[in-house]
């Protein structure tokens, strides 16, 4: 009897109800919108692009150093058959001439079987070379940093075999620098096109981001943050969103050079390969490339975080000066 | 620019005060509390608030004069993303505050503007006189040396009129100047307290 005495006093007693719980405190500028989403996806675009193009150039200029540097590597020596001369003794005498000048490093008779292969896309096979007068040739490499006195050689070899007749390739050298330099200019100049679209697209897409968040920053305003807070909230905001997305634009392209290489070292000696090679060089942008798509990131992320900034800072200006601007009603609560 | 909204005014509003501000619609109410807010500058005359012509604070020391105004706007201005308890937080949280720190008082205000079972709401699904209350806390939270309120009943009924009126007159209490501008003459008539009349740009007060 007592119990349940007890027991329906319990079930009168009121029931002391829980204490609601707060939600974990939510970031002050709200972390996804279709705005901030599509920032994300411009600044992936703008990344992937710039970082494609920094590692097409940085490509560019390296197979047009390359050339530059393989074909002033050699000059040739040409020696015109005539029937007074012992061509095969002229051909060691001009070499052995050419290596006594400092700069040369080695020297190649192109021997008649050879010279038959440079000759048979336009005389056939089994040329036989001591029916036509067919001039011969000696290759010299020479230490491109320490070339030799080329006049001096030029000068000695005619004076010894006056059918010698020395190449050094000046004028295709200088044809091919003048194009490699302006490959890489035109080169450049497409990088910082791209750059400055890259900069200006992402300032934009950020003032356009940021736009949606104006009531933001004026509410925090009016409950007493500093510009300073503000900035920094924002600054926080957008460069998660800016790091996202160079990340994935930045990771992409070089996903693209990783494999373009990787094709490239798998199908060496394929046509396909070596019209890629003779066009584009390899697709290897080496570690240079890299840290260049790293530092392509970084400036993005900079660039978003700074933007970020200065417009928040422009728009609390903007408050404050409708402050000393009466005219001006935009932003003011309205009566 | 535009007509003069207001002119030949001269008042002050001393410490720990309480006083309506009414008039009709267009009269100026908001624009004065506007001056009052430093979020305007007179085209002409002056403003002091704190000892400071208004015209000639710098801009850098706007946020930490507005720190000891609280003040409650007509259209609420509260953050959808944000939920109630974090909407009334919000001033504490940009002066550095922790959330450790302030908790229980928020939840005391909140529990007292009605709104105790409210805290994890966000805006957009608060009613207007829901929305109106959380407005008015997050101006009182801080206990502020002066309480700006915009029609700071217009969405809430006669009972919730009464009791945020209270809470008004609580504040002042404590300490906190209340200038409060409404058209609800049943508001004033419950409180002996001075009335500022706007009228055509121009200012009678009842003390």
């Amino acid at each position: 009897m007592n119990e349940t005495t007890e027991r329906n006093a319990q079930d009168r007693a009121p029931q002391k109800r829980p204490e609601m719980q707060v939600r974990p405190t939510a970031p002050i500028v709200p972390p996804a919108n279709v705005s901030g989403n599509a920032l994300m996806c411009v600044i992936a675009i703008m990344a992937f692009l710039a970082c494609l193009t920094y590692g097409a150039v940085s490509m560019v200029r390296a197979t047009a150093a390359s050339w530059q540097s393989q074909i002033s590597r050699e000059i040739t020596i040409q020696i015109k058959p005539d029937d007074k001369l012992d061509m095969e003794a002229a051909l060691r005498d001009a070499r052995d001439l050419a290596l006594t000048f400092s700069g040369t490093k080695d020297g190649q008779i192109v021997d008649r079987a050879a010279t038959a292969r440079l000759l048979e896309p336009w005389l056939g096979e089994g040329l036989d070379l001591d029916e036509l007068p067919v001039p011969r040739l000696v290759i010299i490499t020479i230490d491109e940093r320490n070339p030799p006195d080329f006049a001096a050689m030029r000068q000695a070899l005619t004076e010894t075999i006056p059918q010698a007749f020395l190449d050094d390739h000046r004028t295709w050298v200088n044809r091919l620098v003048a194009m490699a330099e302006t490959t890489a200019w035109i080169g450049t100049a497409v990088l910082v096109l791209v750059f400055t679209a890259m900069v200006l697209t992402v300032i934009f897409a950020t003032r356009g981001a940021l736009s949606g968040n104006r009531h933001i920053i004026e509410v925090l305003h009016f409950v007493g943050a500093e510009a300073g807070f503000v900035a920094s909230e924002f600054q926080k905001h957008f460069l998660k969103i800016s790091l996202k997305g160079s990340f994935a634009g930045g990771a992409l392209a070089a996903l693209v050079f990783a494999i373009a290489g990787y094709w490239q070292s798998r199908s060496l000696a394929t046509p396909e390969s070596d019209q890629a090679t003779a066009l584009f060089g390899t697709f290897s942008v080496g570690l240079s490339g890299y840290l260049g798509i790293a530092a392509t990131m970084l400036i993005i992320a900079l660039l978003t975080t700074l933007t970020a900034r200065f417009t928040v800072m422009r728009t609390i200006f903007e408050i404050d000066r409708i402050r000393s601007d009466p005219a001006r009603t935009d932003g003011v609560p309205s009566s | 620019m535009g007509p003069e909204i207001l002119r030949d005014l001269t008042f002050d509003i001393p410490h720990r005060s309480f006083q309506f501000l009414t008039g009709p619609s267009g009269a100026g109410k908001s624009t004065l509390l506007r001056l009052l807010f430093l979020s305007l500058q007179p085209t002409r005359g002056l403003v002091r608030t704190f000892d400071r012509d208004i015209a000639t604070i710098p801009r850098d020391e706007l946020p930490m004069l507005r720190r000891r105004i609280g003040i409650v706007f007509q259209d609420f201005r509260l953050l959808d993303h944000l939920t109630t308890f974090e909407n009334v937080a919000l001033p504490l949280r940009v002066r550095g505050k922790e959330e450790s720190s302030y908790r229980a008082d928020v939840l005391e205000l909140l529990k007292w503007v009605g709104l105790g079972e409210r805290i994890n709401v966000l805006p957009p699904v608060l009613s207007g006189g829901e929305k109106q209350r959380a407005a008015i806390a997050r101006a009182l939270i801080d206990q502020p040396e002066l309480l700006l309120a915009d029609e700071p009943t217009g969405n809430v009924d006669p009972p919730m009129a009464r009791r945020l009126l209270s809470l008004f007159l609580e504040l002042n209490r404590l300490g906190t100047a209340v200038v409060i501008a409404t058209h609800d003459l049943s508001l004033m008539d419950q409180v002996e307290a001075r009335r500022m009349i706007l009228s055509q740009g121009r200012l009678d007060i009842y003390e």
